[in-house]
């Protein structure tokens, strides 16, 4: 009796463990094709890692495979290939010193954008109302024109 | 009145880079690996059974590492070059034999001259990774620290020679 | 013969650009009549010219001429009839030929439909797209022949590209193309009100329904664009912020913001300035993005086969258009009185932000697009920039143009009323926040930024239909510019939506398949009964076959496959895809890994096929706009007397 519950025991924990495993396997999966999404596949027209047919594609997306079964991180796969061939090979730019001016660049625009909009506005409402004509002026126009119809202003 | 020139300022900017941007190669990945010691590894010879090389053994001397493969086009191009090159014997030359396959590469050899000391076989390309080659041919300039301090992409031109790789080598020979 | 024929006929059509870009702008600046009097026919004879050896290169396409070296490098016998049609435009000549083929086809447009314009005014619209014209002629011609001879000529092609063996090749770059040169007209209209010293309401008001077109063309070309690479290359994503689909993007920033700005124009007279500078950008964007393809300077799927001599040459032509039209610009432009008054909440005020807010998108694109090549240029380093920077600042710079897109339409001219609007959008407002506080719990998962993209889609559709009610309350005929502004901003509104959507709920499984195999993914089982080999008109396939079913019941049987282009001898996947208005269920085939077994790949994307339905929504917007009353007839007739006062620039 007492072996039987043992040995049903023993196969349960192995189907958990087997799920388990199953489970992560899947997340690995898709942590590898997350990353490998954000890499480049440097003989190739601009394509990721993760599309591209080349065969240095394949060989690289072999070893960040590895490196995933092995435990890596992200961030070391990602260290272990920009040691390798720089950052070209990653599609979201660091932020280092010479990439400053390309992710703060937008976000400056838009306050630069910002504030010559308030200040256009501004003075914009403190614009003079066009100043009528003068009665000379006007003669000129309704000959030109034909009389005044309405209030003038342009709809 | 400044302010309307705005617009044409920075056109004229962009112009300049666009410029100077038709003359560059923008698939070509520079080497991070410059300056930086030369990956180890251990690997067996073409042709030689039961022999490894190391890069270890070429301390003391300042010489070229060739990646090239017989299936390689552009291999040929480059070829005369290095056998050129190594009958002056300025300079050590080993290869790198990338995802090849032995027999191909032996006859490629034959057929078209071996310039190298030996030839370091990496069937897998995992080495090739490691010193970041992405085309082939590749050639690497390695000191005698065994530091990287040179790495034509591409063949290996007799300008490039002379301009960059043998005055170099001279200069760290000393 | 029938190529030298078209050859000809380039040079004939070169020579009358030279005309057009010469005598008639001579003629309005000195007024001699029988200068500004070529200008219409000269544009009608180019186009005659220009289709004419357009149709010599379709038809040594069609009739397998491999004499001519383009034909030969990029067509082949056994390519069918469309597809080798198609080509004429898929090379780098051909698609320039294209080019010309459209600008002319709107040179002419203008020439008929401006009855109603002064002369001298037509003769600068014309000849500053003469002078266009004549500079890409100048390029097929010196740089670019697509009359090339190959002699003695090849016995067969080397066949077109195999991505482009597509329906999507026939529709695309004409379209694409007509959205690119059609900014060209405004802009010659900006150029020669600047030229002219002229510039009133009445440039605005005409400008206005070219630019419309315009736009409406660019939108479905980058539509197309997105669409077909979807289904086409088999990676399942439809935009890759790819220099090529930027360089057709920014144009369109900058389009929707000249749309925006030509409306203030032309209503009140205000941002006389501000449009004409967008509509320079506009097309200058338009002519950048040619640079970009065809020069060499970024890596792109799309770019063509290139010449560093033609990248000079086109850099040059840039150089020379876009220079000349800002230097034309910062000289006239000083001088320029200011316009109306307006409040600092006001439509005006509305729309002065919206393109601010584009113009900043546009800039932060381009600003990414070129990083790579400023930081390679100043010898720092060699980056990659892509979808994750792109993703991440282009969102956040477009959510406030989005918020205010809701709003504009209900903010009056000149001082609108804030409580007003905000009394009238509460409820589009109030059922925004429910819809994306509550829909994601839908779809299983809540997350902050879901929950905000669907805020932003259901606000801006919100705001429309909170405009048409409140305007159908004072008057229940609505013209059809408004209905079109509305309708395009609920396009606008439901793409966001569809993107929101697709990016927080898809799901994907690439795996390993033997036949026999099941998996499930989304409530869908999908079985692959293997794999086998099918021929085609010019490859060889791999076809294989993947149930669909839900619960049992059969939802389809895809077919998706690896192809061989017999030719060119590249691997090509073609998906297979089971279109729902509620979901695409997508699949590919990867690579074969031995006994039968195949890795595939699966994607269930929910809402997807709305991105491009929500472009349609906004093509169609534009084509009700310019369908208006007002732009029908009226342009035979003369302008309405107020628009006839040139208010002359206060020097």
């Amino acid at each position: 009796m007492t072996r039987t519950i043992g040995f049903v025991l023993v196969c349960l924990c192995f189907l958990v463990s087997g799920l388990k495993a199953q489970e992560s396997s899947l997340q690995t999966q898709e942590r590898t094709r997350q990353l490998e999404e954000k890499l480049r596949c440097l003989v190739c027209q601009n394509q990721t890692l993760a599309d591209s047919n080349a065969e240095l594609a394949g060989d690289l997306r072999k070893q960040v495979a590895e490196q995933m079964a092995a435990g890596k991180s992200d961030e070391q796969i990602i260290e272990y290939l920009t040691a390798r061939y720089g950052d070209f090979v990653l599609y979201d730019p660091p932020f280092k010193l010479r990439t400053a001016l390309l992710w703060v660049g937008p976000f400056a625009l838009l306050a630069l954008g910002a504030a010559a909009l308030v200040l256009v506005l501004r003075r914009r409402r403190a614009a003079p109302e066009e100043a009528p004509l003068a009665p000379d002026e006007k003669r000129v126009v309704e000959r030109v024109l034909g009389p005044a119809k309405g209030d003038g202003v342009p709809r | 009145m400044k302010r309307v020139l705005l617009p044409l300022a920075v056109f004229l900017l962009i112009v300049g880079f666009l410029a100077v941007g038709l003359n560059l190669d923008p698939r070509e990945v520079p080497s991070p690996l410059i300056g930086k010691a030369a990956p180890a590894f251990e690997l067996p010879v073409l042709g030689q059974d039961g022999r490894r090389f190391l890069p270890t053994e070429m301390r003391g001397k300042v010489w070229l590492l060739n990646v090239w493969a017989s299936w390689c086009v552009s291999c040929r191009d480059e070829h005369p070059v290095l056998v050129e090159l190594s009958k002056k014997d300025l300079l050590p030359i080993l290869g790198l034999n990338y995802k090849d396959n032995g027999e191909d590469a032996q006859r490629w050899l034959k057929q078209f001259g071996n310039p190298y000391q030996l030839s370091a076989v990496d069937a897998d390309g995992r080495i090739g990774i490691d010193y970041g080659v992405y085309g082939v041919p590749e050639t690497y300039l390695i000191d005698a620290d065994g530091v990287i301090r040179f790495k034509q992409i591409g063949p290996l031109t007799p300008a490039v020679l002379e301009r960059k790789v043998l005055p170099m080598a001279a200069a760290l020979k000393k | 013969m029938i190529p030298e024929l078209g050859h000809f006929a380039l040079i004939i059509a070169a020579v009358i650009a030279l005309v057009q870009g010469t005598l008639p702008l001579l003629g309005a600046a000195r007024r001699i009549p029988a200068f500004t009097a070529l200008a219409r026919p000269a544009a009608q004879g180019q186009l005659v010219f220009v289709a004419f050896a357009f149709s010599c290169l379709a038809w040594s396409f069609y009739s397998n001429d491999f004499t001519v070296l383009n034909v030969a490098t990029n067509s082949n016998s056994q390519l069918p009839v469309h597809y080798r049609i198609a080509a004429t435009w898929g090379s780098h000549e051909g698609s320039l030929l294209l080019w010309v083929l459209m600008l002319s086809v709107w040179m002419l447009a203008v020439s008929v439909f401006s009855g109603a314009l002064p002369d001298d005014m037509v003769a600068r619209i014309l000849g500053v797209m003469g002078l266009v014209s004549l500079g890409f002629l100048s390029f097929l011609l010196f740089t670019s022949n697509p009359f090339e001879r190959l002699l003695p000529g090849a016995a067969d092609g080397r066949d077109l590209n195999p991505l482009l063996q597509d329906p999507g090749m026939v529709f695309h770059p004409p379209m694409l193309y007509m959205g690119y040169v059609g900014f060209s007209v405004a802009f010659a209209f900006a150029i020669s009100a600047l030229l002219d010293g002229r510039l009133d309401a009445s440039w605005a008001r005409w400008s206005r329904p070219w630019t419309t077109a315009a736009w409406m063309f660019l939108t479905i070309g980058i539509m197309l664009g997105s669409f077909w690479s979807y289904y086409e290359l088999g990676w399942g994503g439809w935009w890759f912020w790819d220099p090529v689909e930027n360089a057709s993007f920014m144009p369109w920033l900058v389009g929707t913001a000249l749309i925006h700005s030509l409306a203030v124009t032309e209503k009140r007279g205000a941002f006389k300035a501000w449009t004409v500078l967008l509509a320079i950008l506009a097309f200058s964007l338009s002519l950048l993005g040619t640079f970009l393809v065809r020069s060499g300077v970024l890596t792109s799927v799309h770019a063509f086969a290139t010449d560093p001599r033609r990248g000079v040459f086109i850099l040059g032509f840039l150089a020379f258009v876009i220079g000349g039209s800002l230097a034309l610009y910062a000289w006239r432009m000083g001088k320029v009185a200011p316009g109306a008054r307006f409040e600092l909440l006001s439509r005006e005020s509305m729309l002065l932000a919206n393109s601010v807010l584009l113009l900043v998108a546009c800039g932060a694109v381009l600003l990414g697009t070129l990083y790579p090549l400023f930081l390679d240029a100043l010898g720092l380093a060699k980056i990659s920039v892509g979808p994750p920077y792109f993703d991440s600042v282009f969102l956040p710079l477009m959510a406030p143009a989005v918020l205010l897109a809701g709003v504009g339409p209900l903010i009056a001219w000149r001082k609108g009323d804030g409580a007003q609007a905000a009394r009238r959008l509460r409820w589009a407002a109030m059922v925004a926040l429910v819809f994306a506080l509550f829909a994601p719990l839908a779809f299983g998962r809540w997350g902050a930024l879901t929950a905000f993209g669907l805020l932003l889609g259901a606000w801006v559709i919100g705001g429309a239909i909170t405009a048409l009610v409140v305007r159908l309350k004072i008057n229940p005929r609505i013209n059809s510019a408004f209905a079109g502004m509305l309708l395009a901003h609920a396009g606008i509104g439901v793409f966001i939506l569809a993107v929101t959507l697709v990016k927080s709920y898809e799901t994907e499984r690439d795996l390993r398949m033997a036949p026999g195999e099941s998996v499930t993914l989304g409530g869908y089982t999908f079985r692959f009964d293997g794999v086998r080999e099918v021929p085609g008109p010019n490859y060889r396939a791999a076809r294989g076959t993947v149930v669909v079913t839900r619960d049992g019941a059969p939802v389809a049987s895809l077919a998706p496959e690896k192809r061989i282009y017999r030719v060119q001898q590249n691997p090509m996947t073609e998906a297979a895809i089971d279109y729902g208005a509620t979901r695409h269920v997508y699949v590919s085939l990867g690579e074969s890994v031995g006994g039968g077994a195949w890795t595939v790949r699966i994607h269930i994307k929910p809402f997807v096929g709305w991105i491009w339905g929500g472009c349609i929504l906004m093509a169609l917007g534009g084509l009700l706009a310019l369908s208006d009353r007002r732009y029908r007839g009226s342009a035979r007739r003369a302008p309405a007397t107020e628009d006839a006062t040139a208010v002359r620039s206060a020097t």
